[in-house]
């Protein structure tokens, strides 16, 4: 039987990525910084309805929030992991929200930002130290 | 016994498909004006082919849609345990008060001396929701909650600006119902979430952590979604308002403190009440409901029009002289019909009865907290008021989750309880009895949840595939989402 939301282990959390506090996973490429929500993300809000993206060429400031996402369960704000110009924005996903459950690391992508400022993705969290974060969360969890 | 059986459960088609030509309801008598050329008159309004509206009779309509409420839940027909909801029964004498012909009859413009005794109603309900709360005075227009937290926060906005000062946040507590932070996006406050301790109460460090002076005000529902009461509201709001800000008090969770302690007591400035909840006016199904709001004295001016005021010669009348008021809130009057039956029941009830409301609610809330502890989870532990907040995290070996046990419940007969609310409880289960139920009732719905813990250690699959024994099966709610259907389309003629 699985253990659920409450086990790290049933988590798929990549080593290539970095990722922020409020679960968003980013991929750097040079300056240009792919975002999405990590599987985890995606588990615990469930069957993905809705999500809402920036217009390419808004300026976002890291933490700030740059779009929605609704499951079934609840609406969630999404976080800029960091700073800089809205490029890409993945349009697919007005059309099939699934594709955030079925392949949150893939098709299930949301924007790609051109950072001003590369020391952003540093400071983010690496594949251990959040796999931390999710167990610490669990073990508080309410 | 279980709660539900099956028997009469009707199939119903749309109005659209029930239609045949030339069915009619009524027959119209013939003519006796001057006919006239609708085409002329109407000019480009007119429509050359006619509205291809449904076509049926009289009885094809009554039954079609007493055929619907068939498949309603309700709380005449039970335990309707919604948290933060607060479906608690609504007394019968209500619904013969608002027919008396006076209140029902009356026209909403109605010139004032004709409509003498409801203003009358009006201005006692008024004082008695005042007098209830704390507050010192309040407006009886907003037509919903939403609508009287909107009011509350216009009315914020313009005391601030009266004032000559510029503040664009609002500060909100992680618990706090999704209306608030609506409301004050809607007045163009960027929203500040506040963190609530490990205890699931607000404390004041936080709340001292992201005070300023550009802070326009605090919202806070207490008890707070958890049905904790938040004990350290008085020292918050001394915080926010030596700040500047101003207070605003939910009311959604005002049954747990009826006659035992009053918002403007503990430094609220303003608040709004559901009467659709804890004043006992229907709820749910459009209720409609009607959504009070009270202030205290520094926001009087403010506060929308029309107000009901005294002439000199003690008749009522209504006052919309008033230069600073944020203006209307309703085409009329509020949903006044909501109005009279709210005061129905506060009169019935009287203080003490109130009083007793309180007490039970927080002692039913209690009682099954007391009941289910051990076979939930129960997050944020303690004394709770008038709801108790469980999750599913004892049940995660068994693949079931907070959603199977809702729709299980459907099988019992039992309104599923408040679900994945509040946010701050993975897997929540938000369960508010009410003062309505009896010692049998919530025993009855105690050993329902039991049941289902143990169908879920035993034969999961029949909680996750729930509800079962309904008319239909579990619908697909993630598609309804993705791709809702919201007009019926006739067949490829």
């Amino acid at each position: 039987m699985q253990e659920g939301r409450w086990a790290v282990a049933e988590y798929d959390i990549r080593a290539e990525l970095r990722y922020s506090r409020e679960d968003e996973w980013v991929r750097a490429e040079g300056d240009r910084v792919t975002v999405g929500v990590s599987d985890y993300a995606q588990q615990q809000l469930g069957d993905v309805v809705f999500v809402e993206l920036p217009e390419v060429g808004r300026t976002v400031d890291a933490g700030e929030p740059f779009g929605v996402i609704e499951s079934v369960k609840t609406v969630a704000d999404l976080y800029a992991p960091v700073s800089g110009e809205v490029v890409e924005v993945n349009d697919v996903l007005a059309e099939t929200p699934e594709a955030v459950n079925e392949d949150c690391y893939g098709d299930g992508w949301m924007i790609v930002i051109a950072t001003s400022d590369a020391s952003e993705v540093e400071a983010l969290l690496d594949v251990e130290a959040y796999k931390q974060h999710i167990k610490e969360r669990a073990d508080q969890d309410h | 016994m279980s709660n539900a059986t099956q028997g009469f459960a009707y199939e119903e088609a749309l109005l659209f498909e029930l239609s045949r030509p030339g069915r009619r309801g009524v027959d119209l008598p013939a003519l006796d004006v001057p006919d006239v050329d609708a085409k002329q008159l109407l000019g480009e309004a007119f429509r050359a082919e006619p509205a291809d509206l449904p076509q049926l009779s009289e009885v094809d309509v009554v039954r079609h849609f007493t055929r619907l409420s068939t498949w309603n839940a309700a709380v005449d027909l039970g335990l309707y345990p919604l948290g933060s909801c607060t479906m608690k029964y609504n007394p019968k004498i209500n619904e013969r008060v608002a027919r008396l012909p006076g209140f029902a009859w009356a026209h909403p413009h109605s010139p004032a001396e004709r409509v003498q005794g409801l203003l009358q109603l009006c201005h006692e309900l008024e004082r008695s929701l005042a007098e209830i709360s704390g507050m010192d005075r309040v407006s009886l227009q907003p037509a919903a909650g939403a609508q009287g937290e909107l009011a509350g926060i216009m009315m914020i906005r313009a005391y601030h600006e009266h004032r000559g000062e510029r503040r664009h946040k609002v500060l909100i507590p992680d618990s706090a119902h999704g209306t608030n932070p609506a409301s004050a996006a809607l007045n163009g406050y960027d929203v500040v979430s506040v963190p609530s301790g490990s205890d699931g109460l607000l404390h004041p460090e936080a709340v001292e952590e992201v005070m300023a002076d550009d802070v326009a005000a605090l919202m806070i529902t207490n008890p707070n979604t958890l049905g904790l009461f938040e004990t350290h509201i008085g020292r918050i709001c001394e915080i926010v308002h030596s700040g500047g800000g101003l207070v605003y008090g939910d009311g959604a969770n005002l049954n747990a403190l009826l006659g035992r302690g009053r918002p403007g007591d503990l430094g609220i400035d303003v608040m709004h009440f559901n009467l659709h909840k804890t004043f006992s006016t229907p709820h749910g199904g459009g209720g409609p409901g009607s959504g009070p709001v009270g202030v205290k004295s520094i926001l009087e001016p403010f506060l929308p029009v029309p107000v009901v005021a005294q002439a000199e010669d003690g008749s009522l009348e209504w006052d919309e002289d008033r230069p600073l008021t944020i203006g209307r809130l309703h085409g009329n009057h509020g949903n006044v019909g909501m109005l009279v039956r709210a005061h129905a029941y506060i009169l019935s009830l009287g203080p003490e009865g109130l009083r007793r409301c309180a007490d039970m609610a927080v002692l039913n809330a209690n009682y099954l907290l007391a009941r289910l502890r051990g076979a939930f989870h129960v997050p944020y532990d303690g004394a709770v008021m008038h709801e108790c907040v469980l999750s599913d995290r004892e049940l995660a070996a068994t693949g079931v989750t907070t959603l199977d046990v809702a729709k299980r419940l459907i099988d019992h007969g039992y309104h599923p309880p408040t679900i994945y609310f509040p946010l701050v409880v993975a897997g929540a289960l938000m369960i508010e009895p009410t003062e309505s139920e009896s010692r049998e009732g919530l025993d009855r719905f105690v050993e329902t949840l039991l049941d289902i813990v143990r169908e879920a250690h035993e034969e999961p699959e029949k909680v996750r595939s729930a509800p079962n024994r309904t008319r239909l099966a579990r619908l697909d709610e993630t598609r309804a989402a993705r791709k809702p259907v919201l007009r019926w389309q006739p067949e490829d003629v």
